[in-house]
């Protein structure tokens, strides 16, 4: 009992679960856990021999955190920025530690930027945005999209809607808008 | 070649994209044979990771065939058949030298505080991940293994992520004989995380979710005891009644940034951004836990502030534990658990979806359909 000083007693015995569990207490002892001891230096794991690696060629002007003393000599080249969400996300990266929330807030402003910006750029590409297989929404034909729902207990069930929303909104306003814009238009040109 | 390409929020698309390069000596280009969607992928794709671009190419749960080694590779050649960690590391950095792989300095320009990964985002270093034909990996005299005869592909690709990391969260638990295990979360590395806590020698384990048939696989997969929380008033009164009101002595966060249970909490971080991740399995697991147990976080979270009930933490002197998981550092003693059929990692895929048709892949993980646990992404030439 917990107000007094006994441990709740186990529901099954060690021996129980060794019986009804394959490998119950392989690792029991903490020795057959990997990495203990904790952080024992290991200075050139595996096919490792360098001490500091060899830099990796920089080929255009590669934003980092100014956390860092330098640009690390390995990273990653998806992706340079471009447009106005490049200008935002090297101007957090330039001012902003990763302490500040300023940081983090632009690169998400800059993340929204970028994704407007280039489904409106697809429409003058050969490859328009095509919000149907994007986002895959098939899917809820093919893997029984209501079955998957109906009668269960779900939390997400309350908002998954929001997707929806939060997805086909903005598609739905455009329509809207160009719909609206095509009305106007072609009343004007009638009465000429 | 052909690669997954991230369009914005909930959207994805395949493209033709520009075959990866050997960048530096010690890089290697790997034809993917199988790859895999993550739990940690939704969270890109749901727009809530800062600095995810269009354009990127997601994936960090990937293996191949050695196509191409930079001038600097000594342990590998092409036609090498790899499983790739998630993480990417330098092998020598200070805490690559400790067995720190998830938290190397020299990958990732873009923050400090984090490693680097691949295909995932800019914040964690602007990699190109393995949703795709071909994949840049550096570093290929550190990172890659050679996938052992014996072992099954589908075994391999998990251990890539997913069940490396669920035993790493046992691991972090410093469970000792008999210890009443929770893990909230019956994904991918919840069922991880719950297996593996019997092989550390647990007396009880205990997973939470409210996905009935991901529940009904922590039963048969895991071994564990289950409870829907839809079904409860109080998740965190069911888990003391469980346990004579004494609290769980472990309990592991495998839910991340996404949970649900408290629509306010949801709302604000998975749609409106307001916060880093909704810390609500989170929230529970310091409440469920007794005073001084360990509370082991798996579950991944945006770099911004959370609502995390730190008080309580603070006032039941609860050890809290947490990283990205070092996945190389796991493998061997994970090879000889595959091995002697202990963790059966293959258990877990539920759908093999082509490349082509990887938008829907998404929509159906995001959205749990169709009884969906984990979904292999299968490239046109593989
Ligand atoms: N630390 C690491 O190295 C690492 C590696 C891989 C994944 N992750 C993270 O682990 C988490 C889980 O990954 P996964 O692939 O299993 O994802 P998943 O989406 O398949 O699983 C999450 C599960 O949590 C459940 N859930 C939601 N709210 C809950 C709540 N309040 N209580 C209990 N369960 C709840 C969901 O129904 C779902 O079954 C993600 O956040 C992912 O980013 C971390
Ligand atoms: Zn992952
Ligand atoms: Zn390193």
């Amino acid at each position: 009992m917990t107000y007094t000083q006994q441990r709740p007693p186990m529901a099954e015995s060690s021996d129980e679960l060794r019986a009804r569990i394959p490998g119950w207490g392989a690792d029991l002892n903490p020795r057959h856990r990997p990495a203990v001891p904790m952080e024992r230096l290991d200075p050139h794991p595996y096919g490792a021999v360098w001490d500091f690696p060899e830099r990796q060629p920089e080929k255009w002007p590669r934003e980092r955190s100014n956390e860092h003393a330098f640009l690390t000599p390995v990273f990653g080249t998806s992706c340079p920025p471009h447009g106005a969400a490049g200008a935002i996300r090297k101007l957090a990266y330039r001012r902003y530690s990763e302490g500040r929330a300023a940081h983090w807030l632009l690169l998400m402003a800059a993340d929204r930027i970028d994704a407007k910006a280039s489904t409106l750029r697809t429409f003058a590409s050969r490859r328009p945005a095509n919000p149907i297989t994007e986002t895959g929404i098939i899917a809820e034909l093919k893997y029984h999209g209501l079955r998957s729902r109906r009668g269960q207990q779900r939390a997400d069930l309350v908002h998954q809607p929001l997707d929806l929303l939060i997805v086909g909104g903005p598609w739905i306003a455009a329509a809207f808008g160009a719909y609206r814009l095509v009305r106007r238009i072609r009343p004007a040109r009638a009465r000429r | 070649m052909r690669a997954m390409v991230y369009r914005g929020p909930y959207r994805i698309r395949v493209e033709d994209k520009r075959r990866p390069v050997i960048e530096h000596p010690n890089d290697a280009i790997v034809k993917v044979t199988r790859a895999a969607i993550c739990g940690s992928d939704l969270h890109l794709y749901h727009g809530m990771m800062p600095d995810t671009r269009v354009g990127m190419t997601f994936g960090h749960e990937f293996i191949g065939v050695v196509d191409e080694v930079g001038p600097s590779v000594r342990t590998l050649q092409p036609g090498d058949r790899v499983m790739v960690p998630f993480n990417i590391f330098c092998g020598t950095c200070y805490f690559c030298a400790r067995g720190l792989y998830a938290n190397c300095h020299n990958v990732n320009p873009n923050a400090t505080a984090v490693g680097g990964i691949y295909g995932y985002s800019h914040t964690c270093g602007g990699y190109d991940g393995g949703q795709a034909e071909y994949v840049r990996v550096p570093f290929a005299d550190v990172g890659p293994e050679l996938i052992p005869d014996w072992m099954d592909d589908e075994d391999a690709v998990l251990l890539t992520d997913a069940v490396a990391t669920g035993y790493f969260g046992a691991q972090l638990g410093d469970i000792v004989e008999g210890d009443v295990v929770v893990v909230f979360g019956a994904g991918p590395v919840g069922l991880s995380a719950a297996a593996s806590a019997w092989l550390m020698g647990a007396g009880r384990v205990i997973v939470i979710d409210h996905l009935d048939y991901r529940l009904a696989k922590a039963r048969s997969f895991a071994h564990a005891e289950t409870y829907n929380f839809t079904e409860h008033a109080d998740i965190v009164v069911l888990m003391k009644k469980l346990t004579d009101h004494l609290g769980a002595d472990v309990a592991i966060d495998a839910v991340g940034a996404e949970a649900d249970g408290n629509l306010l909490q949801h709302i604000t971080s998975a749609k409106l951004k307001l916060q880093g991740g909704s810390p609500i399995a989170l929230n529970w697991a310091i409440d469920s836990v007794r005073k001084g147990g360990t509370v082991s976080v798996m579950g991944a979270y945006g770099p911004m502030f959370s609502a995390v009930k730190f008080g309580d933490a603070m006032n039941k002197g609860l050890t809290l534990r947490m990283n990205q998981c070092p996945v190389k550092r796991q493998w061997p003693r994970l090879f000889e658990h595959v091995r002697n059929g202990y963790l059966k990692p293959r258990e877990l895929v539920t759908h093999r979806i082509p490349l082509e048709h990887i938008a829907e892949g998404y929509h159906l993980f995001s959205a749990k359909l169709d009884g969906c646990i984990k979904p292999l992404i299968v490239p046109s030439a593989a």
